[in-house]
C-alpha cells in the first residue's frame, strides 16, 4: 500500500481523495439545505434565511392529507417489510439448501423486479388488472410493494444463509428436530442479521416508493412520496422541507437505530462466549 | 404410490417457494404478457379498447418520429448519466477501496444512508440549490457577481444532475465491491517487477475491477433510462423521458393500448442491453452489486 502512494502516485493520490470530498459533498448539500431551510422563518421555500423557527412543523402535524398520507405509508411499508421478510427467507433456504431443477431460472426470475423500470412493472400490472376488469386495491398496492422488495430481501438473506454450514441443521435433525424446529432453532438464529437488514430495506422501499406507486395506488389513496409530489406540483414551500426532515428523520433515524441495536446485541453475546468468536 | 420425502426433496424446496413464485407469476410475468398482447389492441376511445387485433399501434410507433425521438434522447441521457457516474464513482470506491483510515466503515455507511432516504425527497433537494432561490443563486446575488438569478433548473442538464445523485452510490458500491474482490498480492507483484504506480493501476487494477464498472454502468442507464420522478420535477416539459410518456400516454390520454406497446418497447430496449451485459459477463456481478 505503501508503495503504492510514494512518488508520482501521490499526486493522484490526493486526486482521487479530491473527487471523492467532492463526491461526497455533491451527495449530502441537497440534503443539508433541506434540513437547513425546513427552519427557515421565512414565507417562500428557500434561502436567505431570515430566521429560525418552528412554524412549519406546527404546521405540518395540523396538516390532514399529510398525516393521512404519512399514516397509509407507515402500515404498507410494516405489512410489506413482514410478509417479504417471511416469504424471502423461505426462498432463499429453498434456493441455497436444495437442488431442483429450474433453480437457476428461478433465481433470475426472483430478481427481475429489481432490474425492469417500475414505470414498466407499473403499466404491466394495470394493463392486466384491466384486462381482468377488477379495481386498483390497497391489497394490489401491497403486493406490489411486496414484489418491488423481494429481490433485495432473497439477495441479502441468500447471501448470508451460504456462510451456514447446512451440517448444524443436519445435526439437530439427526438428534430428532422436526424440520421446523431445526430452522427455527438452528438457521434462524444465525441468520438474525439477514432478517433485520432485509426487513429495514423491504421498509424502506416501500415506505419510498413513488413510480410504481403512481400507477397502482387506488383512486384516492395517497401514500407519501405521492403526497409530497403532489404537494410539489404547486410549489415548493417551507412545509415540504419541513416534511422532508421528518422523512429522513424517520428513514435514516429506524436503520441506524436497527443497526446499533443489533451490534450491542451482538456484543453483549460476544462477552458471553468469548472463546467461540476468538477461534 | 407415493414416493418417500428425502432430507432435500425438490418437492419440498417447490412448496417453499411457492409464495415468491405465484407472486412473479402474477405480478411480472402474466402483467408483462398480457402487456404484449395489449400491443395489438385497437383504441377506440380514451379508456376504451377492443380486442379486434391490429398492428396500428405498432405502426404507429415505427413511422411517427415523435416516438423515435423520445426514445433515442432516453437512451443520450442515460448513456451521460451512466458514463459520468462511471467516471465521478469510481474515486470514491477507489478512495474507500485504498484508504488507510480507520473509519472506513463510515465512508461506507454514508454510501449506504442515501438508499434509506426518500427518492422524492433527495430530487426535489436540488431545487433548494439549484432554484430561483436556492443555494447558489442566493449566494451568487450576494455577492454581486450575477444580478438575475442563473435559469439552472428546469432542464436537461437539471435532470441528469438529479440522476446522477440518485445513482452515484449504486456505481461506487458496484466498483468497491469488485476492487475488494482484488488480491492486494497482485498489485504489490507488479510494483516489485518495476511498474510504476500507474502502470500497475493500468495494467493490474483497472482491468480487474471492470467487471464492477460494467455492472454499475448498465444499472445506472437502466435505471436512468427508466426514471420517471427526475424529469417530472426537475425538468421542464421538453425534458420528458420514456417513462414520462408512458405515464401520460396511459393516465393522461387513457390510450392503454399504444401505452402497452410504449412500455413494451422500453422492456425490450433496455432488456436487450441487459442481455449483451449478461452474455459477456454473467449475472453474478450484477447480484453483487445489489446487496448480495
Amino acid at each position: 500500500m505503501k508503495a503504492r502512494r510514494k512518488e508520482e502516485g501521490r499526486w493522484a493520490w490526493r486526486l482521487t481523495g479530491f473527487v471523492t470530498v467532492c463526491v461526497y459533498i455533491f451527495m449530502f448539500a441537497p440534503i443539508v439545505a433541506t434540513v437547513i431551510l425546513s427552519f427557515n422563518a421565512s414565507m417562500f421555500g428557500g434561502f436567505p434565511m431570515t430566521g429560525f423557527s418552528l412554524q412549519w412543523y406546527v404546521k405540518l402535524m395540523a396538516n390532514e392529507p399529510v398525516l393521512a398520507a404519512f399514516r397509509t405509508s407507515l402500515w404498507i411499508a410494516l405489512v410489506t417489510a413482514a410478509v417479504t421478510t417471511a416469504t424471502g427467507v423461505v426462498t432463499s433456504f429453498a434456493l441455497v439448501r436444495f437442488e431442483f431443477r429450474g433453480k437457476q431460472a428461478l433465481s433470475t426470475l426472483v430478481i427481475l423486479p429489481a432490474l425492469v423500470p417500475e414505470t414498466i412493472l407499473g403499466v404491466g400490472l394495470l394493463v392486466l388488472i384491466k384486462a381482468v376488469d377488477q379495481p386498483r386495491t390497497m391489497l394490489l398496492l401491497v403486493l406490489g410493494h411486496i414484489l418491488l422488495a423481494v429481490p433485495y430481501v432473497v439477495l441479502i438473506t441468500q447471501a448470508r444463509m451460504v456462510g451456514i454450514r447446512r451440517v448444524y441443521e443436519e445435526a439437530a435433525l439427526s438428534l430428532g428436530a422436526s424440520r421446523f424446529s431445526s430452522f427455527r432453532e438452528i438457521t434462524l438464529p444465525l441468520l438474525i442479521p439477514a432478517v433485520i437488514g432485509g426487513a429495514l430495506l423491504a421498509f424502506t422501499i416501500s415506505f419510498d416508493n413513488t413510480s410504481a406507486s403512481l400507477f397502482w395506488r387506488p383512486a384516492g389513496v395517497e401514500t407519501m412520496p405521492t403526497q409530497i409530489l403532489s404537494m410539489l406540483k404547486i410549489s415548493i414551500s417551507p412545509e415540504i422541507n419541513a416534511l422532508g426532515t421528518v422523512m429522513i428523520l424517520v428513514t435514516v433515524g429506524i436503520p441506524l437505530l436497527g443497526g446499533l441495536i443489533l451490534q450491542s446485541l451482538t456484543r453483549l453475546k460476544r462477552r458471553d462466549e468469548p472463546k467461540e468468536e476468538a477461534r | 404410490m407415493k414416493r418417500r420425502w428425502t432430507l432435500y426433496d425438490p418437492r419440498l424446496a417447490w412448496l417453499l417457494v411457492a409464495p415468491v413464485l405465484l407472486l412473479l407469476i402474477f405480478f411480472l410475468v402474466l402483467p408483462i404478457a398480457v402487456m404484449a398482447a395489449y400491443t395489438f389492441f385497437t383504441f377506440v376511445t380514451a379508456g376504451v379498447e377492443t380486442s379486434a387485433l391490429t398492428t396500428a399501434n405498432w405502426h404507429e410507433f415505427l413511422t411517427d418520429s415523435y416516438y423515435a425521438g423520445f426514445l433515442l434522447k432516453t437512451l443520450r441521457v442515460g448513456a451521460i448519466t451512466a458514463l459520468l457516474c462511471g467516471v465521478l464513482g469510481y474515486f470514491p470506491a477507489y478512495f474507500i477501496w485504498g484508504t488507510t483510515f480507520k473509519h472506513k466503515w463510515l465512508l461506507l455507511l454514508l454510501l449506504i444512508v442515501p438508499f434509506w432516504i426518500s427518492f422524492t425527497i433527495r430530487t426535489f433537494s436540488w431545487i433548494n440549490i439549484l432554484g430561483e432561490q436556492g443555494v447558489i443563486n442566493v449566494a451568487l446575488l450576494k455577492m454581486g457577481i450575477i444580478s438575475e438569478p442563473l435559469p439552472m433548473l428546469y432542464n436537461e442538464g437539471a435532470v441528469i444532475l438529479g440522476m446522477l445523485h440518485f445513482l452515484l452510490p449504486y456505481m461506487i458500491l458496484n466498483v468497491y465491491v469488485s476492487l475488494e474482490g482484488i488480491d492486494r498480492t497482485l498489485i504489490s507483484a507488479a510494483r516489485s517487477m518495476g511498474c510504476t504506480s500507474a502502470q500497475a493501476f493500468r495494467e493490474v487494477t483497472l482491468p480487474l475491477s471492470l467487471p464492477g464498472l460494467a455492472a454499475g454502468l448498465l444499472l445506472c442507464f437502466v435505471l436512468a433510462a427508466g426514471s420517471y420522478v427526475t424529469p417530472q420535477l426537475l425538468g421542464s416539459g421538453r425534458d420528458a423521458l420514456f417513462g414520462n410518456l408512458i405515464y401520460d400516454t396511459i393516465m393522461g390520454e387513457l390510450n392503454w393500448p399504444m401505452g402497452a406497446t410504449l412500455s413494451i418497447v422500453l422492456f425490450l430496449v433496455l432488456g436487450s442491453f441487459a442481455a449483451i451485459y449478461t452474455r459477456f459477463m454473467g449475472m453474478s456481478q450484477i447480484v453483487k452489486g445489489l446487496g448480495g
